[in-house]
């Protein structure tokens, strides 16, 4: 069974009807008991890093998920879950749960590629180049695209953490993977074919890093 | 560097499909859900769905069919056509559509593009733009000015203004139709794409007009678009998404080519 933690951040069904299409059981909530039961957890969310952290507090899940990744439990943050997993994000000037070394940044206002100004939000298609090694992102192709909408951009303190780029005017990282967390900016349940690829892949790892 | 997004745009009266949709063999369906996922299938980067519909009844139709596109579709799709209110907003934002489209009603209340973004954030509401191209005034700096009413009425509100304006409040997109160039297939209206897109941060989605790749190409470059709603043209099957993306593709104009 794969949980879903419930912490109050943005639409959390699209995450288990792509599992249900993969014929995943899961499971969305916010009891903690439920969550230690089951064998994977999916931290998604969409929405601002201040609510977020302030309902991970409340609800007493911030411990919970740090637990979650230090007892080798197959943890996948999506998104607004990826963030709030650095040390702090600059949306709100935000405390987060410091489990990967870094910071959130905000895309600067004068993104430029060539002579072409690039709007905020980075909204859409984007390819990503992942470590290879990795069995989570094992039998993706290199010019398969992934849906991104975000304003900021996670910045990893130590580039080992780091486990795909995407380029945006800048080059950023948009996965990160250590042990047995994997971590993704772009939406793995609204990317089509490669993205539930990733997420059946991630579904049947047991959450042992390459590395 | 983002790929341009092709996006078919299904109109939904009483949940269904308002024109058949021609697929193999030219067999026509009506059923949206059905077309949601032929056009998944075929390479759609996003769908946008239009409900015509005016009765209570037909809106609860709707959102079945938002929750069976749902389970049907791992792309993002938007939801638009009566949406008045942060409640209305909620519900199919809660049976499974990504985003959802204001149109006249925020015409009449702006309030609900804040309170939209506010309760859901940017990234979930679109502001659907009619606009229709008029003589420049005063009131209508631009030589552009909404309309609203599938474009009956005229609102004497200048259509870059409002693009701005919607945008501080909190739109995450506009979807920029021109009421000129809607159905005719003679191709979008550049001048005014280029116009809204340029003077907004917040990405512009080129409506009305397609009937063949070279309008694509041409509002995806010259018009400075996002992206680019089509319908007849795929759903009577002159051209199929794969088509359209390829000669976008050889023109080096980036699309998603993997699906």
């Amino acid at each position: 069974m794969i949980g879903i933690v419930d912490y109050r951040a943005g639409n959390l069904t699209s995450v288990a009807r792509a599992l249900e299409s993969l014929n995943e059981p899961c499971i969305i909530t916010n009891d903690s008991r439920l969550l230690d039961d089951a064998s994977h957890i999916i931290f998604p969310g969409v929405g601002a890093a201040g609510a977020a952290m302030a309902n991970l507090r409340e609800s007493g899940l911030d411990g919970h998920l740090k637990k979650w990744v230090q007892n080798g439990k197959p943890v996948l943050g999506i998104c607004l879950g990826t963030q709030v997993i650095f040390e702090s994000s600059e949306e709100d000037d935000t405390p987060c749960l410091g489990i990967v070394p870094g910071v959130v940044k905000r895309f600067p206002a004068d993104l430029r590629e060539g002579e072409e100004k690039l709007k905020i939000p980075h909204m859409g298609w984007n390819r990503v180049a992942f470590r290879k090694d990795h069995p989570v992102f094992a039998g993706i192709p290199g010019d398969a695209e992934f849906y991104f909408v975000h304003s900021y951009y996670p910045a990893p303190a130590d580039e080992t953490w780091a486990a795909g780029w995407t380029d945006y005017g800048i080059r950023f990282c948009s996965a990160v993977a250590r042990r047995n967390l994997v971590a993704v900016q772009f939406h793995m349940e609204k990317s089509g074919r490669p993205g539930l690829t990733l997420l059946a892949n991630f579904c049947r790892w047991g959450g042992i890093d390459a590395q | 560097m983002l790929s341009k997004r092709i996006i078919p745009c299904l109109d939904v009266r009483d949940g269904r499909l308002t024109k058949g949709i021609k697929f193999k063999e030219n067999v026509d369906i009506g059923d949206p859900v059905e077309a949601a996922r032929a056009y998944y299938e075929q390479g759609a980067d996003e769908i946008v769905f239009y409900d015509i519909t005016a009765s209570a009844e037909g809106r609860a139709i709707m959102l079945d069919v938002v929750k069976r596109v749902a389970e049907t579709i791992f792309i993002p799709f938007s939801v638009g056509g009566g949406i008045r209110t942060v409640d209305d907003m909620r519900q199919v934002i809660l049976a499974g559509a990504e985003k959802v489209s204001v149109n006249s009603e925020a015409v009449k209340n702006p309030g609900v593009i804040k309170d939209g973004a506010r309760a859901f954030g940017s990234q979930c509401i679109v502001l659907g733009m009619d606009v229709k191209k008029v003589l420049a005034s005063r009131e209508i700096p631009s030589g552009y000015e909404m309309v609203i009413h599938g474009g009956r009425t005229f609102t004497g509100l200048d259509a870059l203004r409002w693009a701005k304006e919607a945008e501080r409040l909190g739109a995450g997109e506009i979807c920029l139709n021109s009421i000129d160039a809607d159905g005719t297939l003679d191709g979008y209206e550049l001048d005014l794409t280029a116009l809204i897109s340029s003077h907004v941060g917040i990405p512009v989605i080129a409506s009305g007009g397609a009937g063949k790749p070279e309008h694509l190409l041409d509002v995806l470059t010259l018009g400075k678009a996002d992206a680019a709603l089509i319908a007849s043209m795929v759903h009577y099957r002159t051209h199929t998404i794969a088509e359209i993306k390829s000669f976008l593709h050889e023109r080096g104009v980036k699309t998603r080519m993997l699906w």
